[in-house]
């Protein structure tokens, strides 16, 4: 079984990412009231609201998956602002370093878009394990991906992929920040999950539903 | 909810355009986005142009203070949020008249990620632009450079506005608001949440009756949450920890601003003022030009900051030169 991922699959991602970004406002944000200023929530609504806005007008234009997830990034960029801004923008701006001129990539391409990714939030916000950031849940998840088994079994290991993630994102709870608003909160901080480590795995588990939604069995390929 | 808005998601819109509409004899939006306030009244000789921002819901900073030989333009985030790279980019490419640009905003990550880029692609361009983040919330940090920007960033803005309107060079007003910086002292209590206005809700729970010293300008929980105490109390309390951190003593003189952060009553900030005039007298400490009010808020928030500044002589002209802003009058 050969995962291949398809432009649709992004972009569905993506559609299906904002829908989230919408549930969740209120919680992403009371996280942020805990040991921030309350704002990731709101705003990562209105960067996504753009998005959605957008998302349309953008895969008509845009000549492959890379392009097409740059402009993503650079619509969060210019609209979410903040940290997140950044952040969240790089990592979709640099997730198709890789794979440009493609319209479809493999699982193991996928893994290496994920880890553009990570590595461009990494530069920009110079956040390192333990910070309790954002950083705590990506890097365990990236590691994993990199050291997993891939055996006709793709979807399993993305499942636990996310799992991993979720994991770092609990992780963060007992820390003390070292950046970001919490950072002056000191042991305040303890106790509190960091937001923007909340938003990531849920952002990742919605691709994870979508490899999964979108599976087709055909011989010995699966199209998604 | 006790806020008159609209739609919450057009906050930062409204407010610019009702307050460029406003203020129109000092500032608009710039022709190329609307996230940036330009000054109508900038100098017609080329100067280091200065350029302030951050996020919006701290009226009258950033805005409040683009006007005549102060700042020549703010960048808008949405609120509690720092800018995205664009418009601060757009600043300099706005206002800059060949000697480049100083960013001036409070020390917060996204703040200094997103001006970075802003001086990033200014550079591609050939511009110079330099930045000086403001770090005076001595309670955020034992550590200087982990330090908030709060109130005090309105003596930093002014003195290197002041340089620039002298006509010195970019690395000499960036050496004065450094200058400025190191001596620049504050540290607040606040009473109450600010309200979010997409949600409507408290960033945070206060009871009535709590306080909170030590907190920041965006809502950030401070350090100690206590029962809440007389105005001669807190402003007592504050004033131990700014003069052992500002090391002043008899003969010194100071600049001081007891900010309110926009829910507090003036006759509650003008009591505290009373006591920090009273503190600072029994020292020997003397003061010049106190100012009082709402300078840098944090939207309804009841609370208050106190901010000292250490001067000397260069300080003190600096602080005390003319300029014409919608929220700052020097004749």
């Amino acid at each position: 079984m050969t995962v291949i991922l398809k432009r649709d699959f992004f972009k569905d991602s993506i559609i299906n990412i904002a829908t989230l970004i919408e549930q969740q406002r209120n919680h992403l944000t009371e996280l942020d009231s805990d040991i921030g200023d309350g704002d990731h929530g709101i705003n990562m609504s209105i960067g996504f609201r753009e998005v959605s806005k957008k998302i349309e007008e953008f895969d008509d234009v845009a000549e492959d998956i890379s392009s097409l997830l740059k402009k993503i990034g650079m619509t969060l960029l210019g609209k979410v602002g903040g940290a997140s801004g950044p952040l969240y923008g790089s990592f979709f701006m640099k997730m198709g370093e890789s794979i440009k001129g493609k319209n479809e990539v493999t699982f193991n391409e996928f893994i290496d878009m994920i880890e553009d990714g990570v590595l461009a939030i990494e530069n920009r916000g110079k956040a390192i394990l333990g910070d309790k950031t954002m950083v705590d849940a990506l890097r365990p998840g990236v590691d994993y991906l990199r050291s997993s088994n891939i055996d006709n079994n793709e979807l399993e290991i993305f499942s636990e992929f996310v799992s991993v993630m979720k994991q770092g994102s609990d992780n963060t709870i007992p820390l003390v920040a070292k950046k970001g608003r919490a950072l002056r909160l000191g042991e305040r901080a303890v106790g509190y999950r960091d937001p923007g480590s909340e938003s990531s795995w849920m952002i990742m588990n919605v691709f994870y539903e979508e490899m999964m939604n979108h599976t087709k069995i055909n011989s010995n390929k699966v199209q998604v | 909810m006790r806020r008159l808005i609209n739609d919450g998601y057009d906050v930062v819109e409204e407010m610019l355009e009702g307050y460029t509409e406003a203020h129109s004899d000092y500032v608009s939006l710039a022709n190329n986005d609307n996230r940036v306030v330009v000054s109508n009244v900038m100098s017609e000789e080329s100067r280091v142009r200065i350029i302030l921002g951050g996020g919006s819901g701290h009226e009258p900073l950033f805005l409040g203070y683009v006007g005549r030989d102060f700042a020549d333009a703010a960048v808008v985030g949405n609120v509690n949020t720092s800018p995205s790279p664009e418009p601060c980019y757009n600043a300099v490419k706005a206002v800059d008249s060949g000697k480049g640009c100083l960013y001036l905003y409070g020390n917060y990550a996204g703040d200094v990620m997103n001006f970075d880029m802003g001086a990033e692609m200014a550079a591609e361009d050939g511009i110079r632009v330099e930045t000086v983040t403001v770090k005076d919330d001595i309670y955020s940090s034992d550590n200087f450079e982990d330090r908030r920007g709060v109130a005090g960033d309105l003596f930093v803005f002014k003195a290197a506005a002041s340089a620039a309107a002298k006509g010195l060079d970019l690395d000499e007003v960036k050496r004065i608001a450094e200058k400025t910086n190191r001596n620049t002292f504050s540290m607040g209590v606040a009473l109450s949440s600010a309200t979010l206005p997409v949600t409507g809700n408290p960033i945070f729970n206060m009871e009535e009756g709590e306080m909170e010293i030590g907190m920041g300008i965006h809502g950030e929980p401070g350090i100690e949450r206590i029962p809440l105490k007389s105005a001669d109390d807190v402003v007592d309390e504050i004033l131990i920890h700014i003069l052992e951190e500002a090391n002043l003593t008899k003969g010194d003189e100071v600049q001081v601003l007891v900010n309110g952060l926009g829910g507090l009553p003036l006759m509650d900030q003008y009591i505290c003022y009373r006591k920090v005039n009273r503190v600072l007298s029994d020292k020997g400490i003397k003061i010049y030009a106190p100012l009082v009010g709402n300078y840098a808020t944090s939207m309804d928030m009841i609370g208050m900051s106190v901010t000292l500044v250490k001067l000397d002589q260069e300080l003190k002209d600096l602080l005390g030169a003319p300029c014409d802003t919608p929220y700052l009058k020097i004749s």
